[in-house]
């Protein structure tokens, strides 16, 4: 390890975000929050690729938008500099270039990645939750706030007529 | 009734969070787990002239192992791959976007636990796969069939618990 690491020190740097096991949690954490701050302003260098007609351009750039990058998993293809999401945009390339189609490039990464690979995630069960979920909270959120609110008002009203009726009792009692 | 709905939205919250938190997001699911092994189809690491494929494999049951002289886990499971394969186990090995030289240099002075290394320096053999990373181990059965897959570095606990049920009585 140590001797791979004199021997091709850049090397192993620059494919470091191929192996998942080798950075540490703590650096790791690192990584991703830099990820989130940087990854509004900084766009991946990446390659210029000409294809024969527009709508084959149009697609590619939907495809690589939609498609997360599987090493650093906050990035779509197009954001990432990441060699293996280079090799997968290539891949995309081949593909529109040998006339599939963008929904069938989508089938054929999401059979060999999963649903995973995908940043908009079809409804299943598993994934009911997350497309309802934030509705779900809405709604409850807004029952939750509604209910607080008239109870409030409700006893705001009651204590205020009997402290009134009180005074009011101790007046005339007087 | 509202009385309860805050305390129990906030354990459903609770339990919903805990549960997030405990799933790895790298551990993403595999695809392959009872589907036919994909094709490798590239050229050997010592041999260029030979093709590694899937079916040369045919009725024995193997490990698939995605490996790169780049990736420091790989070192480390070396030895256990050794060790697999004096036990009997037939391992083939891609070489992952890696360079020849530096990819034989490493065998050299490890020694070589596979039976064959397919040479993938641009991926094409991984995103078959459904490679994100490695190392990664699949096993296979006799039939072709993918039956098990890890992510990571194979240990004596990885091999017990997901590999060897695969390879019956050795």
């Amino acid at each position: 390890m140590n001797e791979l690491s004199k021997s091709s020190d850049a090397k192993t740097q620059r494919r470091k975000d191929l192996s998942i096991f080798s950075l540490s949690s703590r650096l790791r954490v690192f990584a991703s929050i830099a990820f989130m701050i940087f990854s509004f302003s900084v766009q991946a260098k990446i390659e210029t690729v000409q294809f024969d007609t527009e709508q084959k351009e149009k697609d590619y750039k939907v495809l690589i938008a939609e498609l997360r990058c599987l090493v650093c998993q906050n990035q779509n293809l197009a954001d990432s500099n990441a060699e293996l999401a280079q090799d997968l945009r290539r891949q995309v390339i081949e593909l529109l270039n040998k006339g599939q189609s963008k929904d069938e490039i989508v089938d054929y990464m999401v059979v060999r990645y999963g649903d995973f690979v995908m940043y908009r995630p079809p409804l299943k069960a598993s994934t009911v939750l997350l497309w309802f979920g934030p509705v779900i909270f809405f709604i409850v959120a807004a029952f939750v706030v509604a209910s607080f609110m008239r109870k409030q008002k409700q006893t705001n009203n009651v204590e205020i007529s009997v402290e009134q009726k009180q005074k009011a009792h101790s007046l005339l009692d007087e | 009734m509202s009385r309860f709905i805050v305390p129990i939205g906030f354990i459903v919250l609770c339990v919903l969070l805990y549960v997030g938190l405990s799933l790895n997001p790298r551990e993403i699911p595999s695809e392959f787990i009872g589907k036919a092994a994909p094709e490798i189809n590239v050229p050997d690491l010592y041999n260029e002239s030979e093709i590694v494929k899937t079916s040369d494999m045919k009725g024995k049951v193997w490990l698939f192992n995605v490996w790169g002289t780049w990736c420091p886990e790989c070192w480390r499971e070396h030895d256990y791959l050794l060790k697999l394969s004096r036990m009997g186990i037939p391992i083939v090995g891609l070489n992952w976007r890696d360079e020849r030289k530096e990819a034989k240099s490493m065998l050299a002075r490890l020694k070589n636990p596979f039976v064959k290394i397919g040479f993938d320096p641009d991926s094409s053999v991984a995103i078959n796969w459904g490679v994100y990373g490695a190392p990664e181990t699949f096993v296979i059965n006799a039939e072709g069939i993918i039956v098990a897959k890890h992510t990571g570095g194979v240990t004596p606990s990885v091999w017990q618990d997901k590999f060897q049920k695969h390879f019956g009585s050795l």
